[in-house]
């Protein structure tokens, strides 16, 4: 009698929550297809593919692709092109969000700090395509501006920047702040507003001194903020922006040794190349390795700091 | 003391205006060389201060324009289908994650979240959609693949739906024998404009700007959004320049066509977000806070 009416329960309890299942069905199903099923189709790293045949139809082959892989000399500049760039860009990146940010925070107009926060935003809104036209504008060799109206001029040599390797580090990490600084200041510049004023009042009756504020206050009230953001970009820091390697370099072959990166070597492996068996191992190694830096990253702040761990 | 306070906010106006003449630089060169003669862009370059003015590159333009008019439309048409379905699924989604009392809830979002740390890539999700779903060259290869629905916005709106609904509110509907669906639409959303606004922002501009899934995917002409024009047009210009310097080698004389055309393309390219911008920025910066500080 009872475990009949505990049924009964348990049915009306479904019943009553059928709607919000309902409601998550779409979503579910597309994340399975779209993130669920690419993650089994992982298993193909270790596969001959054959196009025929489908993923699942292809014969194992074990390590080969990785043996083939990691006997490139590519494997080594794309591992190596995709770290240093990430952590140049996390390093000069965090650095420069966070001394906008508490610039932003010192301007005492309200209509010109509105006006600035406004204006650096908008190399964020436009898509790489487009940054990689602004970045021709200035470095074609005939008819860039820096060649043209810069290099020229002073009586040197014009420079074929979109051949000449050496000065792309620079070109590149350049055009990733210039697009990215914006959005991250904002974000610290949002936690920024949210520290109580009491603290900087405190400090100033006590005489210190704006430095001296910054210093004690502000920097360790940013720490949360910056340590869930650089977490974030250190679980990144196997992926790469595509565009930026891809596009900004305008996928010129001279270039390769410092533009080539995990990601462009995958795209252009499999579009271009069609040439499967080449890429997948990069990119299950791409995903694994991404996967445990995640996790390191994540379980080295649980350690130092708990509440600022991601999961 | 007052002088000295004077001195640093002058200093920091400095340091902020470059900042904002270099973020802004770069596209007041763009239009400025799409305005510029041809023969002029041979000999002095794009520059910021052109010797002769011409509208000749947005003529050219005009005169064969169906290429920019399909590709605005389609751009457009995949940003409007896309957005909608995107902050249908989201919202969906993560309203009945935000019930505390929904048997299963943390196996829902563990499934969502885990998207966010482990992912298939490129090969085998190409090799799907291709293979699979046979999406290339059609309109779904602009909406579909990876786009539609991301962890990130289900946990933002999520957190959002926690934090500013109560569940006092939420059981007085029940009260009044309100249903599930007629909660959330007469209830939650009105109460959630806000976020609603921020993630159709945020996945609006993530659909116009988006060029690797034409890239990708679609290959034949008639098909290209405006990103993915530009994407030709770009590789276009790569392949004059190799062509050019060969070229130039043996004949001094020989100018780069089209030098203008280009950069017109790209101002047209760009024009709508920056058109569009001021209107929202406000929204925007909202969102980027609202995303930062809960998501």
């Amino acid at each position: 009698m009872e475990k009949k009416e505990n049924q009964w329960k348990a049915l009306k309890k479904l019943r009553q929550f059928l709607p919000l299942y309902c409601m998550m069905l779409p979503g579910a199903i597309y994340v399975l297809i779209n993130n669920y099923i690419p993650m089994a189709g992982l298993q193909i790293a270790f596969k001959q593919y054959n196009y025929a045949k489908g993923i699942s139809g292809s014969p194992y082959v074990g390590f080969k692709n990785f043996e083939f892989l990691f006997k490139t000399k590519e494997a080594w500049v794309i591992t190596r092109n995709t770290l240093c760039y990430n952590a140049v860009f996390i390093i000069l990146g965090t650095t420069l969000a966070i001394t906008v940010a508490i610039l932003l925070n010192e301007v005492k107009s309200m209509v010109m700090k509105k006006l600035f926060q406004t204006v650096i935003l908008i190399p964020f809104l436009i898509s790489m395509v487009v940054v990689s036209y602004l970045a021709y504008a200035f470095l074609s060799t005939d008819t860039g501006f820096i060649n043209k109206s810069i290099v020229e001029p002073l009586g040197l040599e014009p420079v074929s920047w979109y051949s000449s390797p050496q000065y792309w580090p620079f070109i590149l990490v350049f055009v990733h702040l210039w697009k990215g600084f914006g959005y991250n200041s904002i974000i610290y510049f949002a936690t920024l507003v949210g520290i109580d004023k009491g603290y900087f009042e405190a400090a100033a009756i006590d005489g210190a001194s704006r430095w001296q504020q910054i210093r004690h206050i502000t920097l360790p009230c940013l720490k949360p903020t910056i340590i869930t953001l650089t977490l974030m970009s250190i679980g990144r820091i196997f992926y790469s922006d595509f565009g930026l390697f891809y596009q900004v370099p305008m996928n010129n072959g001279l270039l390769i040794d410092v533009t080539n990166t995990i990601d462009t070597y995958v795209y252009r492996g499999l579009v271009t190349l069609n040439n499967v068996s080449m890429v997948s191992a990069a990119g299950f190694y791409q995903s694994m390795v991404g996967f445990v830096l995640v996790l390191t990253a994540n379980f080295v702040v649980k350690k130092l700091s708990k509440e600022n761990a991601l999961f | 003391m007052v002088d000295r306070n004077k001195g640093v906010q002058v200093l920091i106006y400095v340091i902020l205006g470059i900042l904002a003449v270099l973020c802004i630089l770069p596209f007041l060169l763009l239009v400025m060389s799409s305005f510029t003669e041809e023969l002029s862009l041979a000999r002095n370059g794009y520059s910021f201060l052109p010797k002769k003015l011409s509208l000749d590159a947005y003529k050219f333009l005009l005169v064969d324009s169906t290429d920019i008019v399909r590709g605005y439309l389609i751009s457009a048409g995949v940003t409007v289908t896309g957005t909608l379905i995107n902050v249908c699924l989201t919202v969906l989604f993560a309203y009945p994650l935000s019930r505390k009392d929904l048997p299963g809830r943390n196996v829902f979002a563990f499934f969502i979240f885990f998207t966010m740390l482990f992912n298939g890539g490129l090969v085998p999700s190409y090799i799907m959609w291709t293979q699979n779903f046979g999406i290339k060259n059609t309109w779904f290869a602009y909406v579909v693949p990876g786009l539609m629905m991301s962890a990130f916005y289900v946990i933002m709106v999520r957190t959002y739906f926690t934090t500013n609904i109560p569940d006092a509110v939420l059981e007085a509907a029940r009260m009044d024998g309100a249903g599930e669906w007629s909660i959330l639409v007469r209830i939650v959303l009105p109460m959630s404009v806000p976020i609603v606004a921020t993630i159709m922002l945020l996945v609006g501009l993530a659909y116009w700007n988006d060029w690797t899934n034409g890239l990708y995917y679609i290959n034949r002409d008639n098909m290209f959004s405006i990103q993915a024009l530009l994407n030709r047009m770009l590789m276009d210009v790569q392949y004059l320049l190799s062509n050019a310097q060969s070229a130039s080698s043996l004949n001094q004389d020989i100018v780069l066509p089209a030098t203008g055309i280009k950069m017109a393309i790209a101002v047209l390219g760009a024009l709508p977000i920056l058109a569009v911008y001021p209107f929202f920025q406000k929204y925007f910066i909202k969102g980027i806070i609202i995303g930062a500080v809960k998501g």
